[in-house]
């Protein structure tokens, strides 16, 4: 009786070390799941990380000194210091609209002709105009435009003169990038889309190739169990993730020092929650599409758009409107964005690791049973 | 605990199985099927498309559930616990499910893995199936770079790691060339006879149901007939007669003439001939105004007669399958619609065409043959102008493929062998695609249009999306397309593969009456009768050209090696074969 259990429990493990093997050689012989699995990270770590940078720096800027006193050209000097700006004085407002419009600056600052007596007043209020189709450096622009007008009030209130008015300095430093490095935060979110890449995209097509190729056909009338055939899929796709992991992390520290606050264990840990529940959105997806079409198209939108835009990876979740917020709950990228920007940019916070780390865990085990539910070995 | 195996490992009662189509309407697959395999048996499950074949193999592996009736698949009730069949069985699915990018070895070692087959086992197991495939020179190569009876043979060896008490194939020759067919048989029967296995095998060959101990005869979901082969070949009794062929007139067109006589239930060309069945025996009576040279000589019928017989019974008259041109073309005998002269294609340092010569006249249907991976595919895609050629001169409707492919390619049609129409688009909306990219337009168009779907009988399915077409219709519609332009040269690549007789004989109906109206027809195909139809074919192997003659000459092949009437089947092997094994094994053979 025991032997024959042992007999059972060592057939089931042979099994599945068998369908492992295979899934291996094929991974290592598909050049598409090299693509996806490898190469494809390392593109998006280059092409995020240089060629996607949200630094705003040198904004070609349009200064109209419209008054000539020593106030005004002081405002006018703080946009001349900054690093943030290439100023070009203009005479005229006529000329520096010119100028926004044909794209030459970016911005307008217009310092008004009564601007002396109005600081001395105590309202005195300057322009801003910012060329609005790129939203995001707009935003940053303006913001730093403030600065530069604060850098000045700073200097004139070190030497005991309090200006009062419009432009307020407003406390704009950003934490955890003092730096203000885009990269700090763009490769941590990086992980989350090389972690999606290879867990359902590739899950979900290489599953779907089976049922396309009929391969899975001749599989199902053999001793194996629908849960091994899971499992045989599971494992290569979940080493080939911790892969890429630690390409983007060490990717991350090397190419670009992205400084890693939190621990590396707690880092691998909630990557391989996430990546469960990738690798239980991919199985899911492929075994009720079977096309490798459609589980491709489904998996893009189910996982890799949201990943990119509603996980606060790119854009930050605070400002998208209420319904939308409501929205990125349901997305598990979501929360291993958060989780992943606490852990490089600020440590091991435990107030936002556990309850994050808590809802990726029950999204993999509620996934992963639906995944083993949907799976049986019936053809049509 | 492990039910024994009974006498009848497959026990079918009154099984029913019924699909929705996407379209709403609901498809009887089976429809109150019962049938029983005896322990070490062969059994052959032979029927068209769409009979219902695949479906039956699929329920008795335990990968579908009946709608209704009783399943017991080695003592197991197959619905109550579908893995211990799957346990004991073997099944090989149509396009067996060998993983492409692992090795011969590798296929072979997961199956051995997933089967629990021990170390010790597997060194008695691997020599018996290499010895069997004969495919131990491959073990390193990849599953994928297999010709297509080498895979179906990988196949094979994969169900076999280990003895299953049943074998269950689903058409396991279907692209198979004929050699390979011959193999693929030989390990089967000796399986059966040998070993005692069980096997139950779906086919549309019907000379491979003559081999087996029991045949189902399955037409839309129901059994027609069940029996021994000789049950089935019985029905056509008395029937069967030979005609000869008036001088001077090709046997298809007096085959074709015949087919479509009333009284008449089948007409192939034979060896020169025509083999007829006749709906009532004796009734040489409706075969006398066809100009046929002699009375008719009665034959002893054949597997394929009788099914035929069966067929008529419930499927009626051949459907009409002339056709009429709007325009037919001009019959000049002497001119040269092809002309290939030393034809090179090579890939890397492959060889796939070596200087292959021949000549085709106008108004001739003729045969490319050989086996996987000879080069029929790869000199049809040169003619077509989809490849160029490495080297030599290819001549195609007085137009030189080299330098004006355009308008050669205004003067063909091609039928590629897959079905290469879009299945999203409706019937209609294919063949206005195709007008459309032929340059047609206007009035003209229309009128084309309208006279594909007249000659190919496609108005019923005008809205229905290509994809669902039922078998037959889906291989009119891609020829209805590729005859849009009015071509002059058609080319047909494996047009009938995986066809059953009835498309076989409407498809040839039509290829002969184009060729009568003035149209040179090249085909390919795996089913060697079928080069009865042809005036003249040549034979390809490893890209080369090893005979080429009429269909009597080709056949004089296998006269001249012994045999009485041989088979172009038989022809092809030994032309085959005497050109691989060489000079020395021929010297070889004569000595003895």
């Amino acid at each position: 009786m025991i032997a024959a259990i042992h007999f059972r429990a060592s057939g089931r493990l042979r099994r599945i070390a068998a369908l492992i093997r295979k899934e291996t050689y094929q991974v290592f012989r598909d050049p598409s799941s090299i693509a996806v699995g490898i190469v494809m990270p390392m593109m998006l770590l280059v092409l995020f990380s240089y060629g996607l940078s949200f630094d705003v720096k040198s904004v070609p800027v349009a200064i109209v000194l419209e008054d000539s006193s020593a106030d005004a050209r002081g405002a006018a000097s703080g946009f001349e210091l900054s690093e943030y700006f290439a100023a070009v004085p203009v005479k005229t407002m006529a000329e520096a609209q010119r100028l926004l419009l044909g794209k030459t600056v970016d911005a307008i600052v217009r310092i008004p002709p009564d601007f002396a007596r109005r600081v001395e007043l105590g309202d005195a209020e300057i322009q801003i105009l910012v060329h609005g189709t790129d939203a995001n450096t707009a935003r940053i622009s303006l913001a730093y435009a403030q600065g530069a007008i604060g850098v000045w009030m700073a200097r004139e209130a070190a030497q005991g003169r309090i200006i009062a008015g419009a432009p307020i300095g407003i406390e704009s430093r950003m934490w955890f990038n003092d730096a203000n490095e885009s990269s700090y935060f763009l490769v941590p979110g990086l992980i989350v889309l090389v972690m999606t890449l290879i867990g359902a995209l590739l899950t979900a097509l290489v599953v779907a190739r089976e049922w396309e190729r009929g391969t899975f056909e001749a599989l199902f009338v053999t001793p194996v169990r629908p849960g091994e055939i899971l499992l045989g899929k599971t494992v290569p796709y979940f080493v080939l993730g911790l892969v890429g992991l630690a390409l983007s992390v060490a990717g991350a520290k090397l190419l670009f020092q992205v400084p890693l606050r939190g621990s590396l264990t707690i880092l691998t840990i909630v990557s391989m929650l996430y990546l469960v529940v990738a690798l239980g959105i991919g199985l899911l997806i492929s075994s009720l599409t079977k096309s490798q079409f459609i589980a491709s198209q489904l998996t893009m939108v189910v996982t890799f758009l949201p990943a990119m835009m509603l996980s606060g990876f790119m854009f930050d979740i605070r400002s998208m409107p209420l319904v939308i917020q409501g929205i990125t709950h349901i997305f598990p990228a979501r929360y291993f964005v958060s989780l992943l920007q606490t852990l490089f940019l600020a440590g091991d916070v435990w107030a936002v690791i556990l309850p994050n780390a808590a809802v990726l865990a029950g999204m993999g085990a509620l996934l992963m049973s639906l995944a083993v539910r949907a799976t049986r070995k019936k053809i049509g | 605990m492990i039910a024994p195996t009974p006498t009848s490992p497959v026990s079918v009662r009154d099984i029913y199985k019924a699909f929705r189509r996407k379209t709403g309407e609901t498809v009887k697959a089976l429809d109150g099927v019962s049938f029983e395999a005896k322990a070490a048996t062969l059994t052959a499950l032979v029927g068209p498309d769409g009979a219902g074949k695949t479906t039956l193999l699929r329920l008795i592996s335990g990968l579908m559930a009946s709608d209704a009736g009783e399943l017991e698949v080695v003592g197991v009730k197959v619905a109550a616990d579908p893995q211990a069949v799957q346990d004991r069985i073997g099944y090989m699915p149509q396009k067996f499910g060998l993983y492409e990018d692992l090795s011969v070895q590798e296929n072979l070692d997961l199956y051995t893995d997933l089967h629990g087959i021990s170390a010790e086992d597997r060194k008695a197991i691997y020599p018996r199936l290499m010895e069997m495939t004969q495919l131990g020179r491959f073990r390193e190569r990849l599953a994928g770079k297999l010709s297509g009876g080498m895979k179906q043979k990988l196949g094979l060896a994969c169900t076999l790691v280990r003895s299953p008490e049943l074998l269950l194939l689903d058409e396991p020759t279907v692209g198979v060339d004929p050699l390979s067919r011959r193999e693929l048989w030989e390990i089967v029967l000796k399986l059966v006879r040998e070993e005692g296995l069980t096997v139950v095998v779906s086919t549309a060959y019907l000379d491979e149901a003559e081999r087996c101990d029991h045949a189902v005869v399955m037409h839309a979901g129901k059994v027609l007939a069940q029996g021994s082969p000789e049950d089935v070949t019985a029905e056509a009794k008395g029937r069967t007669f030979i005609l000869a062929v008036p001088d001077g007139m090709p046997a298809r067109s007096l085959q074709a003439r015949l087919f479509q006589q009333h009284g008449v239930i089948d007409a192939v060309p034979e060896a020169g001939q025509v083999r007829v069945v006749l709906a009532s025996a004796g009734d040489t009576a409706s075969l006398a105004p066809n100009g046929a040279k002699d009375a008719p000589r009665p034959v002893p019928p054949r597997f394929e007669d009788g099914f035929m017989v069966l067929f008529h019974a419930v499927a009626g008259q051949a459907h009409r399958n002339a056709m009429t041109l709007d325009r037919p073309q001009s019959v000049d005998p002497n001119a040269i619609a092809v002309e290939v002269h030393d034809l090179v294609r090579t890939f890397g340092d492959f060889t796939a065409v070596d200087h292959v010569s021949f000549k085709v006249r106008k108004g001739e249907i003729y045969g490319l043959l050989g086996p996987n991976g000879a080069g029929k595919s790869t000199t049809f895609r040169m003619l077509c102008g989809l490849l160029p050629a490495s080297n030599g001169t290819l001549r195609v409707a007085g137009a030189d493929l080299r330098t004006s492919r355009a308008e050669a390619r205004q003067k063909l049609g091609y039928v590629a062998q897959q079905f290469s129409l879009y299945g999203q688009l409706s019937v209609d909306e294919n063949l206005d695609f195709f007008a459309s990219a032929y340059g047609l337009r206007g009035r003209r168009k229309a009128d084309r249009v309208a006279w594909a779907k007249r000659q190919f009988e496609l108005d019923q399915f005008s809205r229905l999306p290509s994809g669902q077409l039922p078998g037959g219709f889906k291989q009119r519609l891609a020829m209805a397309a590729a005859l849009l332009h009015e071509p002059e040269i058609l080319f047909l690549d494996e047009a009938t593969s995986g066809a059953d007789p009835m498309a076989r004989r409407e498809f040839w109906g039509r290829i002969t009456s184009l060729s009568e109206q003035g149209v040179t027809v090249i085909v390919t195909t795996h089913f060697m009768e079928e080069a009865e139809y042809c005036d003249r074919i040549v034979i390809l192997d490893a890209g080369r050209n090893l005979a080429e003659g009429t269909p009597a000459e080709i056949r004089s092949h296998a006269a001249a090696t012994g045999g009485e009437e041989p088979t172009m089947e038989d022809a092809f092997i030994a032309i085959v074969e005497k050109s691989r094994n060489g000079p020395a094994a021929q010297t070889a053979g004569n000595a003895a």
